[in-house]
């Protein structure tokens, strides 16, 4: 039988050198991606969420191979893809597509929208000159654009329909995975959620997964079957969506969901935000990254990194030394 | 009742662009009392920004300018004030917060410099250490640690949190009646926003003073406000108290927007409900209502005339021809 799970990433590390000095060597490491580990299975969609510099967008692109992962496993399809060189890598792309935060930046503008969507099947050799177009003005018409589109230029769209062209390059090899890293962070309210429609709508129809990177944890929860909370370099916490937010173990997810403000004034918070700020990941604490931050925050804590791990059988995991005794004491 | 602190009464504002001349706002009237918070909700293009620019006459020269309306401040018309009063208010009576304030400081100068130029500025015969003591007082009260080292940093050594906490700190050095804050925080991490959001509200708490709050984000109006405007197309759509907004919405947009955001405590994979196209530029409203061709409710009528905006219960006010029927439905 076939594994279940297309993705699995087994304790990835992304380290950035930082050179300097006057013979230019390295003075430090960054430990943008320090450990993390998780599987995805086909067909479902995984949240990645966490604040601006916990290594959400780096896991995405060491998984696409945009950067060579320092340490670690990932299984793609039952293969390992750290490794691959090439043609290979080109083959890694067919099953593995990325949708990006800036439809603005990630267009080229002086192609006509055509051109953009034509050229996945160009560089993979796929189909004639005729089929091609063909294959175009059905990817069109899957994400809602007009086919007259083909001839006009990327600047010619608003922010909501160039997200969609973006989504329509994505999925014209029927890749197996798309990593969506930020797609909705840029757009209106009202256009936002037509975005988030038609990657559910896509979804559904051709069976994809999806690995949702953002920091909206709103927006994450409505997407996702499963999410992962990073915080500084780690996955602090992985739960499916409805449990995440009904029963959060780790103090920062507990607080991340606190300080999302609820578009309901009958809903006010009168609670104390969490203190202080991300540390650098230049020189992050050296056993749980979330001791400074922390409310519950014990001796054993400076001293031993908590491993991520299951309260119960759910799948539900938590790296925290007191995870499970926190919601009782608080309430 | 005692008047409002401030009061804007049509104001219209156009823009010179290449493509022709752009009516950003389009008779744009309400109300700021003293110590409540008013919300200015909408999308990208709505004309938020654009209303406190030019109620603080920093509208960008010569494209932009007032073409219609008053901006009445403490009986005066600040849309006819010399330069010169107009620069004694500003910073000092009205003070302003910005969405990005790495832009706003300067950063070739210390934090210590940009705080005490602005108390020297309005105050000119304070002494050097007053100033140097005040400024130490103010950063303490916006939370920043460490104050005294602080001074002598530049703004890019400040994470963003506390880069925003610095222009706070700046913005209250005077003690304003009012402090627009525009969008101060969109650029911010969901727990320093919480932080920063709890800060205005323990300072407005001690200090009394109003703020205007504009944002995207409904979410951050519901934390804060008292009062909120709804703009749509340089226009205000809606105008409600912060329950009547939330609990029924009057203007099919408020509605769409209310309805389209995705909520924690929905079940996950739902369908959202959608506003229909795209908000439009400047230069393509449709005629009549500027929302027709977005509008689940539209009719012949939408198509030609344009609503106003009336008052309704509770002081609701709304731009929409088919208010009535629809809020019962």
């Amino acid at each position: 039988m076939s594994d279940p799970m297309l993705l699995k990433v087994d304790d990835l590390k992304m380290h950035f050198p930082v050179h300097g000095g006057i013979f230019y060597r390295q003075i430090a490491t960054v430990f943008a991606v320090d450990g993390v580990s998780f599987a995805l299975p086909h067909g479902k969609t995984l949240g990645l969420v966490g604040e601006s510099g916990c290594g959400k967008s780096t896991v995405g692109r060491a998984l696409l191979r945009l950067y060579d992962p320092t340490d670690g496993q990932v299984l793609f399809d039952e293969r390992d893809i750290t490794e691959l060189k090439g043609e290979q890598l080109r083959e890694l792309r067919l099953g593995m597509q990325m949708i990006f935060q800036d439809p603005f930046e990630s267009l080229n503008p002086r192609h006509t929208i055509g051109d953009i969507l034509e050229e996945p099947f160009i560089i993979h050799q796929m189909g004639s000159p005729a089929e091609r177009r063909a294959k175009v003005l059905e990817l069109l018409d899957k994400v809602g654009m007009p086919a007259d589109a083909v001839h006009k230029y990327p600047h010619e769209f608003s922010g909501g329909q160039r997200q969609r062209i973006g989504i329509a390059r994505s999925i014209a090899l029927k890749p197996k995975l798309i990593i969506c890293d930020e797609p909705v962070s840029a757009l209106d309210v009202s256009i936002q959620s037509q975005i988030l429609n038609l990657l559910l709508d896509l979804q559904q129809e051709m069976g994809m997964a999806y690995l949702f990177i953002a920091h909206d944890l709103s927006v994450i929860k409505h997407v996702s079957d499963q999410i992962a909370v990073m915080y500084l370099g780690r996955v602090v916490e992985i739960a499916d969506s409805e449990d995440m937010y009904a029963n959060p173990q780790h103090p920062y997810t507990q607080a991340l969901i606190a300080s999302i403000p609820v578009p309901d004034p009958r809903q006010r918070k009168d609670f104390k935000p969490l203190q202080g700020e991300v540390p650098s990941p230049l020189n992050p604490p050296p056993a749980c990254h979330f001791v400074d931050r922390c409310a519950y925050v014990q001796e054993i804590c400076h001293r031993e990194k908590p491993m991520l791990r299951s309260l119960e059988d759910d799948g539900h995991q938590v790296a925290c030394h007191f995870a499970g005794e926190l919601r009782a004491s608080q309430r | 009742m005692s008047e409002p602190l401030l009061q804007v009464k049509h104001l219209a504002t156009e823009f010179q662009t290449e493509q022709g001349l752009a009516r950003a706002l389009d008779d744009i009237s309400f109300e700021v009392n003293a110590g409540e918070t008013l919300g200015i909700v909408g999308e990208s293009g709505c004309g938020k920004s654009v209303t406190s620019l030019s109620i603080m006459r920093l509208l960008p020269k010569p494209a932009g300018n007032i073409v219609q309306g008053e901006v009445i401040f403490d009986g005066q018309d600040l849309v006819q004030l010399p330069a010169d009063d107009m620069h004694n208010i500003r910073g000092n009576r009205i003070a302003m917060i910005f969405q990005e304030p790495m832009t706003a400081l300067n950063p070739v100068y210390r934090i210590g410099r940009q705080l005490g130029e602005t108390l020297a500025l309005h105050n000119p015969k304070m002494s050097k250490s007053d100033i140097r003591d005040a400024s130490i007082r103010m950063l303490e009260r916006v939370g920043i640690p460490a104050p005294e080292r602080r001074l002598k940093e530049y703004p890019h050594q400040l994470s963003g949190g506390m880069r925003q906490r610095v222009m706070i700190a700046i913005a209250l050095l005077c003690n304003p009646e009012i402090l627009i804050a525009d969008e101060p925080t969109t650029a911010l991490d969901v727990t320093i926003q919480a932080q920063i959001l709890q800060l205005l509200k323990d300072l407005q708490q001690e200090t009394g003073m109003a703020i205007i709050f504009i944002t995207h984000d409904l979410g951050v109006i519901a934390e804060l406000c008292d009062r909120v405007l709804v703009m749509y197309g340089g226009r205000i759509i809606e105008q409600a108290d912060i329950n009547t907004l939330f609990d029924k919405p009057g203007h099919p947009y408020t509605r769409g927007l209310l309805k389209a955001i995705p909520r924690l405590d929905q079940p996950p994979k739902e369908e959202l409900s959608t506003i229909r196209g795209m908000v439009p530029s400047l230069f393509d409203f449709p005629p009549g209502c500027r929302f027709q061709n977005r509008c689940d409710f539209v009719q012949e009528r939408c198509r030609q005339e344009t609503p106003e905006l009336e008052t309704y219960n509770d002081g609701q006010q709304v731009r929409c021809f088919r208010f009535r029927e629809l809020v019962n439905e």
